[in-house]
């Protein structure tokens, strides 16, 4: 995982430094492959989220385009499950599999960028707050333990019912409150390895904060951050189904959480229509657990001693 | 509130303690002269510490809850009259009534003072003092979640230590499982399921339980206890199935760290049956962690309902959230958001000062 280490011989001719940087990456990927592939759960979970995916990526192809839209639904309104509506269908006659298969891709695109918000913002203030050490870093640490200590889903409540409903709002909301989890853990891997001689080293041949950070320090926490982002983005996959369900999503797209909000608000529940309820927080739960899996298969092949089941 | 990613979950370490350099109690055996008074010192100084923090955070909290609802679009004054015909000079009366012509910094310092004198406003939508509406909503939230959180709690700790005990077996595994599902499941989701399957019913199945509310009205004693106590069993089951997960894994790991100590190999030695090895020597130790866990949690009773609450149209704090937010009822919200913060963060600190008196190891 250290990209970053003496030359111990030296270089082969035809053989550059970035090259031998490169091939070692390419072996320790192969070696972290052999790893993860003896955590059962996490393959059950990596393929659970390729096959889901897919789905999103070629809805249009799966389902047609137009599943989307309320004035040309195919069928009469609240259907039961039959041979062409296998889920039955909504309060507009819309074919409630199309939904759901579009949904994934609201749901999954919310998720990943909110993830990746949440756990950049993460990253930057950890790096940044174990790097420069003094003033800097108390502020910005008492600024992570405050919102460490907030209720995440009543702020990205608050935030969502602030700001307009619409996607951005959510992968913002959820991003924003989110990022101290990551910025402590990053922070902590942060110090141990500023604590290590080769920093010293490449302080001593004149590299800069810039220089240290990204090009020693980024590299070394970059495995701790690939976890804690499959992590972060079931919570996020979550979240975004709560706030959609709350009616703090965006109105004008079909989402998971605005599936079950819909079925609430026309009455599925009190009619007994579980195949209009149940498909989509299945759905949910589904990709949430698949990255939850990814994500500590990732943690205990980087990190042995965890001990998670395989 | 199944979407928390909350970092107790990934953080297992217990709250931090003050830096171990620099605490001449902490190094080494005690010296001669009242080791004991030196610790309380400590001790006294770290609470003192983490009481300032816990004011720090209260008022950051109240910088957040003003600052934050100023931003919705929208005239409060114009969605209190809903519509109706009302004169400008009506509207400028109502705008003084609620303080709302002030500049912001005078709105600010206005709101900060009444807060400490437990003042919140006037909920726009109630015509009522937001104090008043909380203290009502109070009991049934505590009544609901506090049940709930003295049985995952307890049922996590029992089945983590029974899961860690049999590591790697076949229960582990399916009780692990079991609760990673459930943790990945909304909560407001399995509440509907609930409800259409054991209150509407499908199939087979009779609808046996109330689809919502407290009670059902006209019960007095012993009835009205039972009728509230059968509304209460599906709720509770949701905030249950979704809410052991955590503790069952905490107490897990922790119990599985604990198990290579050599201390347990002691106690095997001199005769223990394992289930004493585990009652008296393993699983005092592995509940520190758990400890912070079921603080951090004791937080978030107060605000952690919010979706069950809504979905099972439960009278307390969560519903009263959810109304406020759709209006927008500004001061209610404002008020909601301080007492559901102000309950985590109290907790927290609470579990930080207790924290030390049960593992010497931190803080002193």
């Amino acid at each position: 995982m250290t990209t970053e280490s003496a030359p111990s011989a030296p270089t082969a001719p035809g053989k550059s430094a970035r090259s031998l940087a490169w091939t070692r990456r390419r072996h320790s990927a192969a070696r972290f492959w052999r790893d993860y592939r003896t955590h059962r759960a996490g393959l059950f979970g990596l393929a659970t989220l390729v096959l889901i995916a897919l789905a999103a990526v070629f809805a249009p192809l799966l389902v047609g385009s137009d599943a989307q839209s309320v004035t040309d639904a195919p069928g009469a309104p609240m259907e039961s499950p039959s041979a062409e509506f296998p889920l039955g269908t909504d309060q507009f006659g819309r074919d409630l599999l199309g939904l759901l298969v579009w949904g994934a891709r609201m749901s999954l695109t919310v998720g990943l960028l909110a993830a990746v918000l949440s756990v950049a913002i993460g990253t930057l203030v950890g790096i940044t707050a174990g790097h420069f050490k003094g003033w800097y870093a108390t502020v910005i640490m008492r600024v992570t333990d405050w919102f460490l200590v907030m209720p995440t889903l009543v702020l990205a409540i608050a935030l969502a019912a602030v700001m307009s409903g619409s996607v951005w709002t959510i992968i913002l909301a959820i991003g924003v409150t989110t990022w101290p989890t990551t910025a402590r853990l990053v922070r902590a891997q942060t110090l141990a390895v500023e604590s290590r001689p080769y920093i010293e080293r490449a302080r001593a041949l004149g590299g800069g904060h810039g220089h240290v950070m990204a090009r020693h320090v980024l590299p070394n926490v970059m495995p701790l951050v690939l976890a804690q982002t499959t992590l972060v983005i079931s919570g996020a996959i979550l979240t975004e189904a709560t706030l959609a369900f709350l009616g703090l999503g965006d109105p004008t797209s079909v989402s998971w959480g605005g599936l079950l909000q819909d079925a609430r608000e026309a009455g599925a529940v009190s009619a007994g229509h579980w195949w209009y309820l149940a498909p989509p927080g299945l759905a949910i739960a589904l990709v949430a657990l698949a990255f939850t899996l990814c994500g500590r298969a990732v943690e205990s092949v980087l990190n042995p001693r965890l001990g998670a089941s395989r | 509130m199944t979407a928390d990613s909350n970092p107790a979950l990934l953080d297992t370490e217990g709250p931090p303690g003050p830096g171990a350099d620099g605490d001449p109690a902490k190094a080494g055996p005690a010296s001669a002269r009242g080791p004991r008074a030196r610790n309380t010192r400590a001790y006294l100084l770290y609470v003192a510490g983490k009481l300032g923090g816990a004011l720090v955070s209260l008022f950051a909290v109240l910088v957040t809850s003003f600052f934050l609802f100023r931003l919705i679009p929208g005239d409060p004054v114009k969605q209190m009259t809903g519509g109706k015909r009302v004169s400008a000079e009506q509207l400028a009366a109502m705008r003084k009534e609620f303080g709302l012509d002030k500049p912001v910094m005078a709105q600010f310092w206005d709101y900060t003072g009444k807060v400490l004198s437990g003042d919140f406003g006037t909920s726009y939508q109630f015509h009522a003092p937001v104090m008043e509406k909380i203290t009502e909503a109070l009991p049934a939230t505590l009544l609901l979640t506090g049940t709930a959180y003295v049985l995952y709690t307890l049922i996590g700790i029992w089945l983590g230590t029974r899961t860690a005990w049999r590591n790697g077996k076949l229960g582990d595994r399916l009780h692990t499982g079991l609760a990673l599902t459930l943790y990945s499941v909304p909560s407001f989701w399995l509440g509907l399921l609930l409800i259409i399957t054991f209150s509407v019913g499908i199939g087979p199945i009779p609808g046996m339980f109330p689809t919502g509310g407290l009670e059902s009205g006209g019960e007095t004693g012993l009835a009205y206890v039972i009728d509230v106590a059968h509304h209460m069993v599906l709720p509770v089951i949701t905030l249950v199935a979704v809410g052991y997960a955590q503790t069952l894994l905490v107490m897990r790991s922790s119990l599985l760290d604990e198990m290579g100590s050599d201390y347990l190999t002691t106690a095997r030695a001199k005769g223990l049956r394992d289930d004493l090895v585990r009652r008296r020597h393993a699983v005092p130790n592995a509940l520190l962690p758990t400890v912070t866990l079921m603080f951090v949690n004791l937080g978030t009773v107060v605000a952690g309902a919010i979706l069950v609450e809504t979905v099972f149209s439960w009278p307390g704090l969560g519903g009263l959230f959810y109304a406020a937010l759709s209006v927008p009822d500004l001061p209610l919200v404002q008020g909601l958001f301080f007492v559901f913060s102000a309950a985590v963060i109290l907790m927290n600190t609470l579990a930080d000062v207790i924290y030390p008196l049960l593992d010497p190891r931190v803080g002193r």
